[in-house]
């Protein structure tokens, strides 16, 4: 493709590469593009993205893994969108997305991200795992299948294979059950909601993935929707419209948030901690929801809220986005955003850190342990939190 | 294997050096209409010390180092014009101290206007530092490196003038204090050691700043923006006197520009006020709008547009967009103030003849010692006709600027050459002798200041 022909060929150059696309908005510092932090080259920018993209599709430069691996390694956190002074703005990520979009079609990607490509096809989820195992979370809870039920549990990838965000999954259908939401989850018969595969770029078998979903949801005469995960959240309410989808989407902490507010969930229990809250991308910038988890943690008996300074549209990304949680292309430093984040919420004299997210959640926990912050610091979905305040054993 | 890769990855780690086709594109490009030249390697080190064994490696080597803050000169000043080591500074980024009661600020390289910003908003809300009108991400030591101003110009001066002390590697790889700090006794004045004032303003060519040490200022509980507006651009320079002498004002800036239409032809004045009450507030008010400039609004000449609280912060990236073409570049210029309606007036017709949209600002420095008047050209980076037009303008606009008896401001290299050709013969010998002296092998950003 030339640039001539790229969805974007009349606005790309429209970049002037400012740097706003690199800070919070109060300006602490320059790190709030995850990828940039972690590199700290001006390729890995947005705006050197869009230069790099721009002189891909000019043949000034040609295709290497090198380039593929700063282009992924962009995390679709939407910091750059929201920083962006110019008017164009609303643009910049989606060009970043139609470039990856771009090496996808020309089959250009790199190992890791065929890869993840490739389990979603094969298997229906980036780890490369059996099928049948998506369900097993579901053993010994109690938890009902889907049959009909107000509302779907949509679990999501990471939820329903990684042993620690199993934790916050079943706490949350758990907190649900006892609260007395009609609710039952699809187990073994769930699928990606592609929202990673979207980020990358794979635009066919995000529709593929999001046009199954759409008609399983319908098939079961599926309503409402609960996710625990953000990106699920994201894909199923702001991208599946696009195909048809039409879904009343709720996301973990709004349905918390209710059933605390009606009175529905008995917390007297309380939390007795320091709390900080980690705001999800795709919970946050992408769908504008702030104030739900807030709302929470600020209802439970014991518990103290410190922000940290980088929060709500500032909140620096774990660097799970895009597929990062599974690519890893911004692992391995004590620069990788995932511990700069528990770095900075360690600095507000938490002790936890809370997350809404079983990515953040994963990427977190782990970049604790490398930084040696086990024992001083511990990372817990809200939906574990809401589960000890209201009693139930985890 | 290339060695010098090898022995640079020793020195800053493989994160932090690449030798790959996209760094070595994107750090080949200045933001403004300067062609592009692509360095042999691009490298973010972390300390002064990893600078030290480049400076060193690249002595060995023979090869060009160009030291890189910001970025946003937009004047071409860390292009590598003859390849090399192009030294991304930016990960440098402590901020070292905040000496509250002795109002300074000792910083890294790398640390950026809006980093020490946020900083002292956090943590020392009362004091400020003058912040200039580039994007948050221009650093502090680039922007003293190259006799910048801000918005505390009026009553403080050039930011270099700010200046408490400078760590510096030398051209050969030596460290070098300069202030008290060289006397180990804290980060607080410049002077009155003897003057070995080698750095600023030679845009690296002398050595590469790693610290600095940068007043700060009392920053008031109020502070907002008045806004007045004439016709006439004969009365600017009595308007900018006037006000200086109430010595009520932090900051005066004086601007005109095409778009939008309704204020074309326009001059329009912003003044920063700042207080610590409502008090304060409204006698300063008085003092400048009504006492000073009132007549004015009398004769019919000015208006009032009104007073904003809080200062905007700056985004001149805009500027890149009004064009839709994501570019533009200025010509700064040191000037006195009485040459604000020629500057204003010529700079229109060179914009004109080009087909761009006017743009042009004048900030006063000190009590009207002078003025950096600036004239913007904006470009379609999609477009090389825009470009060129832009290009060419700029480079008449260099001309002007000594036709009208004023100096330019961060030259770029054809600034430069102009500079250089009516310098003072003595003063280019000795130009030409510092560099030898500091930097034998002639590695420091070649191309800029060549007065060898």
């Amino acid at each position: 493709m030339a640039l001539a022909d790229f969805k974007y060929g009349d606005t790309i150059h429209r970049c002037f590469r400012c740097g706003y696309c690199k800070f919070p908005v109060n300006w602490t510092d320059v790190n709030n593009c995850p990828a940039y932090a972690r590199f700290r080259m001006e390729t890995y920018s947005c705006g050197g993205r869009l230069w790099l993209t721009r002189a891909w599709l000019s043949d000034e430069i040609g295709w290497t893994d090198h380039f593929a691996h700063i282009m992924f390694s962009c995390t679709a956190c939407k910091n750059c969108e929201v920083k962006c002074p110019l008017r164009f703005n609303v643009d910049i990520l989606n060009m970043i997305t139609a470039a990856k979009g771009e090496m996808v079609e020309r089959g250009m990607i790199p190992a890791g991200v065929k890869e993840f490509l490739e389990n979603i096809q094969l298997h229906g989820n980036p780890y490369g795992m059996a099928k049948a195992k998506r369900g097993e979370w579901m053993e010994g809870t109690g938890l009902l299948p889907y049959q009909g039920q107000d509302y779907l549990y949509y679990v999501g990838c990471v939820g329903s294979y990684d042993t620690r965000a199993q934790e916050a999954t079943k706490a949350l259908g758990a907190v649900m059950q006892k609260a007395g939401v009609s609710f039952g989850a699809l187990g073994k018969e769930e699928l990606c909601d592609g929202n990673e595969v979207h980020m990358m770029g794979e635009k066919g078998l995000f529709e593929m993935v999001a046009e199954k979903n759409i008609a399983q949801f319908g098939k079961l005469g599926v309503r409402g929707i609960i996710t625990l995960s953000p990106h699920a959240y994201n894909a199923i309410k702001n991208i599946y419209p696009w195909y048809g989808g039409q879904f009343e989407v709720l996301h973990q902490t709004q349905v918390l948030r209710d059933l605390i507010r009606d009175n529905k969930l008995d917390i007297s229990k309380g939390f007795n901690a320091r709390v900080t809250f980690h705001d999800p991308c795709f919970l946050g910038r992408w769908s504008g929801e702030y104030e739900a988890a807030r709302a929470i943690l600020r209802a439970l008996p014991g518990l103290t809220l410190i922000e940290m300074e980088k929060n709500r549209d500032s909140a620096l990304c774990c660097g799970g986005g895009g597929g990062n949680f599974y690519i890893d292309f911004l692992g391995g430093s004590a620069d990788s955003p995932s511990r700069r984040r528990v770095r900075e919420a360690y600095e507000t004299g938490a002790n936890v850190l809370a997350v809404a997210c079983p990515t953040c959640l994963t990427m977190l926990e782990d970049a604790l342990k490398s930084e040696e912050l086990e024992g001083k610091l511990v990372v817990k979905d809200i939906s574990e939190i809401v589960a000890e305040a209201c009693g139930i054993a985890q | 294997m290339d060695s010098v890769y090898e022995a640079l990855v020793k020195i800053v780690g493989k994160d932090h050096v690449s030798n790959q086709p996209e760094e070595l594109f994107i750090y080949s490009w200045d933001l403004g209409t300067t062609e592009p030249h692509r360095p042999d390697y691009a490298i973010s080190p972390r300390t002064t010390e990893e600078i030290q064994k480049i400076v060193r490696l690249a002595n060995k080597e023979r090869i060009p180092i160009v030291p890189l803050g910001g970025g946003l000169s937009l004047a071409g000043l860390a292009v590598p014009f003859k390849g090399g080591m192009l030294l991304d500074l930016k990960r440098m980024d402590s901020i070292i101290e905040v000496n509250e009661r002795a109002r300074y600020a000792l910083v890294e390289c790398g640390v950026s206007q809006g980093q020490l910003t946020a900083y002292l908003e956090r943590h020392y809300p009362h004091l400020t530092h003058s912040e200039p009108g580039a994007p948050p991400a221009a650093t502090i030591a680039g922007n003293v490196a190259i006799h910048g101003q801000g918005d505390l110009a009026h009553p403080y001066g050039f930011n270099s003038d700010m200046i408490n002390g400078l760590e510096i590697v030398l051209p050969t790889g030596e460290i070098c204090l300069f202030g008290s700090c060289a006397t180990g006794v804290g980060w607080f004045t410049l002077h009155p050691l003897p003057d070995v004032g080698l750095f600023l303003g030679w845009n690296g060519t002398t050595g590469i700043i790693t610290k600095v040490s940068i007043r700060l200022f009392p920053c008031k509980k109020i502070r907002g923006i008045g806004m007045f507006v004439v016709a006439d651009e004969e009365l600017v320079p009595e308007i900018i006197y006037k006000i200086t002498h109430t010595q009520m004002a932090e900051d005066i800036v004086a601007a005109s520009q095409a778009i939008p239409p309704f204020t074309s032809e326009l001059q329009h004045f912003t003044i920063n006020i700042a207080a610590d009450s409502e008090k304060e507030l409204e006698f300063k008010l008085e003092m400048i709008f009504d006492d000073t400039l009132g007549e004015y609004i009398r004769e019919g000449e000015g208006g009032f547009l009104g007073f904003i609280r809080g200062l905007q912060k700056p985004q001149i990236s805009k500027t890149a967009d009004w064009r839709k073409g994501g570019g533009f570049e200025y010509v700064g210029s040191i000037m006195p103030i009485e040459k604000y309606p020629e500057c204003y007036r010529r700079g229109k017709e060179i914009s004109e003849r080009h087909g761009i949209p006017y743009t042009v600002l004048g900030r006063c420095i000190g009590a009207a010692h002078a003025m950096m008047f600036s004239w913007t050209y904006a470009f379609n980076r999609a477009d090389e006709e825009t470009i060129k037009h832009a290009r060419e303008a700029l480079h008449e606009t260099d001309d002007l600027v000594l036709e009208l008896g004023g100096t330019i401001w961060k030259p770029g290299v054809y600034g430069q050459k102009l500079v250089m050709e009516r310098l003072n013969a003595n003063t280019l010998n000795l130009m030409g002798k510092v560099k030898q002296l500091l930097d034998p092998n002639g590695i420091m950003n070649p191309g800029n200041w060549e007065v060898r």
